[in-house]
C-alpha cells in the first residue's frame, strides 16, 4: 500500500495551560480531500499550521511525502502551498505583482503562463493589474488561492476557503478545488463551516472537538454512524455536547 | 541561504516602494532634514567659534552621513519586517521554502540599498550646500561603511527580535533602537567628553570607533586602522549574537504562536 501522503500521529498543541490540539491522529491518502470539522475552537487551524511548521507541536509527529516534517521543512514546503482566511497578500501591490513574487519563492517554472492560468481558474484575469488591497474580500479570497496554485502543490491546506464567498463564486471554487485533485492529483486538507462544502468536496472527514478526533470517515459513514439525516446536524450535536455516542448505543445504553 | 528566494523578497520591496511613492519621502526627507540643520549650526558654529577648530567641526556634517548609513541599515531589517506585518503577509512568507537566512539575506540587501540611496543623496548635497567632501576620509570610507552597515544589521536584528517578542505594541522600537545608542555612539562628540562609565559603554559599540575614526581623519588626516580592526572584531561579535537572538526568537515564536498572533492582529 502507498504510504499516506500526510501523517499526522498524536499530534498536540499547548499554548500555555491552554491545549487547542490533543492527542490528534489523521492521515490523508495520496489525492485524497479530507475535511477537517469542528465548531470554533476546535483546533483546527492550529492543526494547520502545525503542518505548514508555523507552529510547533508540544508532542507527536508530521510526516510529509514520508519525510519527517521539522528535519525537511523547506524542501517539503516547496511543494506545499496553503490558503487561509486569516492572511492576505501585501494590499499595495498589484495583483501581478503580488503572483510574480510568490511565484518567484516557490520557484515556479513559466511563471508568466502559470499567473494567466490561475488567474483565469479563478475567473479573476480581470483583476490582474488591480491594486490587491482594494479587491472585496471574496476576490481577495480568489486571489490568495491563486497564489496556493501557483506552484501546483502535492498538499494543499485550505483553511476555510469559501467563508466571505457568494454563493455562486464557492460553487466555482469548490468546483476549482475538485478540479485540480482530478486533474493534477493535489491531496488537499480542507477546513470549512459549511456542511454543503464538505460533503461537495471532501472523500472522508475528520470530526474535531476540543482539540480532540472524536470521528473520522467518509460522509455516508459519519450519518451512519451518527444517525442523523445531514451532516449539518451531526455538527451542531457534536459541536453542542461533544457527543460521540450514536442515537443507536445511547438507546442501547439506556435501555 | 538561497539567491533566487532573496531576490524575490527584494522583488517585493522594490514593488512596494514603486508602488507608493509616499515611502521615498521618508527616505530622502528625514536624512535631509538632519543634513540642513547640522549643516546650517555647522556654518554658525565655524564662523563665531574662536579659530582652533574650524577644520575639524565639519565632521558634524560626516557625522550626519555616516549615522545615516547605521540608521538606514537598521531601518532596513526592522521595517522589512514590519511591512510583513501590516500587510498581514507574515504567514505567506514563513509558510513559504524560506529559511531565516533568506528572510535576513534579504532585509540586508534592502538595507544596503536604502543605505546606498540615502548616502549618495546626502554625499551630493553636502558637497553643493556646505563644501563637505566625503571623499576627505578617502580609503577609510570602505570600512567606515562597512562597519556601519554591519552594525545597523545587528541592530535592526535585534530590533525584530524585540518586535517578535513582544508585540506588535513594540513596532516604536524599529525606530527607538538606534537612538538608544546614540548618546554613547560618540556620533557627534569625542568620547573623552562622556563620563567614564560612559566611555565603557562608547567602546563596546563598534560604530563609535567609526565616528572617532572620523573625526581623526577629518582632523590630521591619519587612519587608526587598529581601532577600526577592534570595531570588526566587536561587529563580527554583535552580528553573530543577534543572529542567534533572531533565530530563538523566531523558534519562540512558533512555540508559542505568535507568528499567527501577528497575522490576525
Ligand atoms: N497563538 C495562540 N496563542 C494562544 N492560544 C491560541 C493560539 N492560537 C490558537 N489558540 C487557541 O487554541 C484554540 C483553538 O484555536 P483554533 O484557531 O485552532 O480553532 P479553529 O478550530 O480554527 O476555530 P475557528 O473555527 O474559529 O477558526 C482556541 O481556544 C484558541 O484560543
Ligand atoms: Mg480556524
Amino acid at each position: 500500500m502507498e504510504p499516506p501522503l500526510l501523517q499526522v500521529r498524536d499530534l498536540t498543541k499547548k499554548f500555555g495551560n491552554v491545549t487547542s490540539v490533543n492527542g490528534v491522529s489523521f492521515d490523508i491518502g495520496d489525492g485524497e480531500i479530507l475535511g477537517l470539522l469542528g465548531a470554533n475552537g476546535a483546533g483546527k487551524t492550529t492543526a494547520i499550521n502545525m503542518v505548514l511548521g508555523i507552529v510547533t507541536p508540544t508532542g507527536g509527529h508530521i510526516e510529509v511525502f514520508g519525510k519527517e516534517l521539522m528535519a525537511n521543512r523547506i524542501e517539503v514546503l516547496r511543494s506545499m502551498n496553503f490558503c487561509s482566511t486569516y492572511t492576505q497578500l501585501p494590499g499595495n501591490l498589484r495583483v501581478w505583482q503580488n503572483l510574480k513574487v510568490f511565484g518567484q519563492i516557490y520557484r515556479v517554472p513559466n511563471l508568466k503562463a502559470r499567473i494567466d492560468e490561475v488567474l483565469e481558474m479563478l475567473e479573476i484575469s480581470h483583476l490582474k493589474e488591480r491594486v490587491s488591497g482594494e479587491l472585496s474580500a471574496g476576490e481577495g479570497t480568489r486571489l490568495n488561492l491563486c497564489k496556493a496554485l501557483l506552484n501546483r502543490p502535492r498538499l494543499l491546506l485550505l483553511d476555510e476557503p469559501t467563508a466571505s464567498l457568494d454563493p455562486d463564486i464557492a460553487d466555482k471554487v469548490r468546483k476549482v478545488v475538485k478540479r485540480i485533485r482530478d486533474e493534477e492529483g493535489t491531496t488537499i486538507l480542507y477546513t470549512s463551516h459549511n456542511m454543503r462544502d464538505v460533503e461537495e468536496v471532501c472523500d472522508r472527514v475528520v470530526f474535531m472537538h476540543k482539540g480532540k478526533v472524536l470521528f473520522t470517515g467518509t460522509s455516508e459513514e459519519t450519518l451512519h454512524h451518527f444517525e442523523e439525516e445531514s451532516l449539518e446536524d451531526v455538527f451542531i450535536r457534536v459541536a453542542r455536547s461533544g457527543d460521540i455516542e450514536s442515537n443507536r448505543e445511547r438507546k442501547e445504553g439506556g435501555s | 541561504m538561497s539567491f533566487y528566494t532573496i531576490k524575490a523578497l527584494v522583488l517585493r520591496y522594490l514593488y512596494l516602494y514603486t508602488r507608493t511613492p509616499v515611502r521615498i519621502v521618508e527616505l530622502i526627507f528625514w536624512p535631509l532634514v538632519h543634513l540642513l540643520v547640522w549643516g546650517y549650526l555647522t556654518r554658525f558654529l565655524q564662523q563665531n567659534v574662536g579659530d582652533d577648530f574650524p577644520h575639524e567641526i565639519t565632521f558634524l556634517i560626516g557625522a550626519v552621513i555616516l549615522w545615516d548609513i547605521l540608521f538606514r541599515a537598521q531601518q532596513g531589517v526592522a521595517i522589512f519586517f514590519l511591512e510583513d506585518v501590516w500587510s498581514r503577509n507574515l504567514l505567506n512568507i514563513f509558510a513559504a521554502p524560506v529559511t531565516n537566512a533568506d528572510y535576513l539575506g534579504s532585509t540586508y540587501a534592502v538595507g544596503m540599498m536604502r543605505a546606498g540611496v540615502t548616502s549618495v543623496m546626502l554625499a551630493g548635497l553636502s558637497a553643493l550646500l556646505y563644501s563637505f567632501n566625503v571623499f576627505q576620509l578617502s580609503w577609510a570610507l570602505i570600512p567606515f561603511v562597512f562597519n556601519l552597515l554591519i552594525f545597523g544589521w545587528a541592530l535592526g536584528m535585534i530590533s525584530t527580535a524585540l518586535i517578535v517578542r513582544w508585540g506588535p505594541a513594540a513596532e516604536t522600537l524599529a525606530w527607538a533602537v538606534p537612538f538608544f545608542i546614540q548618546p554613547f555612539a560618540a556620533v557627534y562628540y569625542p568620547v573623552d567628553y562622556l563620563p567614564t562609565a560612559l566611555q565603557w559603554v562608547a567602546k563596546l559599540l563598534p560604530c563609535s570607533y567609526v565616528f572617532e575614526g572620523m573625526r581623526d581623519v577629518l582632523k590630521d588626516g591619519v587612519v587608526n586602522w587598529g581601532e577600526l580592526g577592534i570595531a570588526t572584531g566587536l561587529n563580527v561579535v554583535y552580528l553573530a549574537a543577534a543572529g542567534v537572538l533572531f533565530v530563538r526568537v523566531m523558534n519562540t515564536a512558533r512555540e508559542k504562536g505568535l507568528l499567527t498572533k501577528f497575522a490576525s492582529q
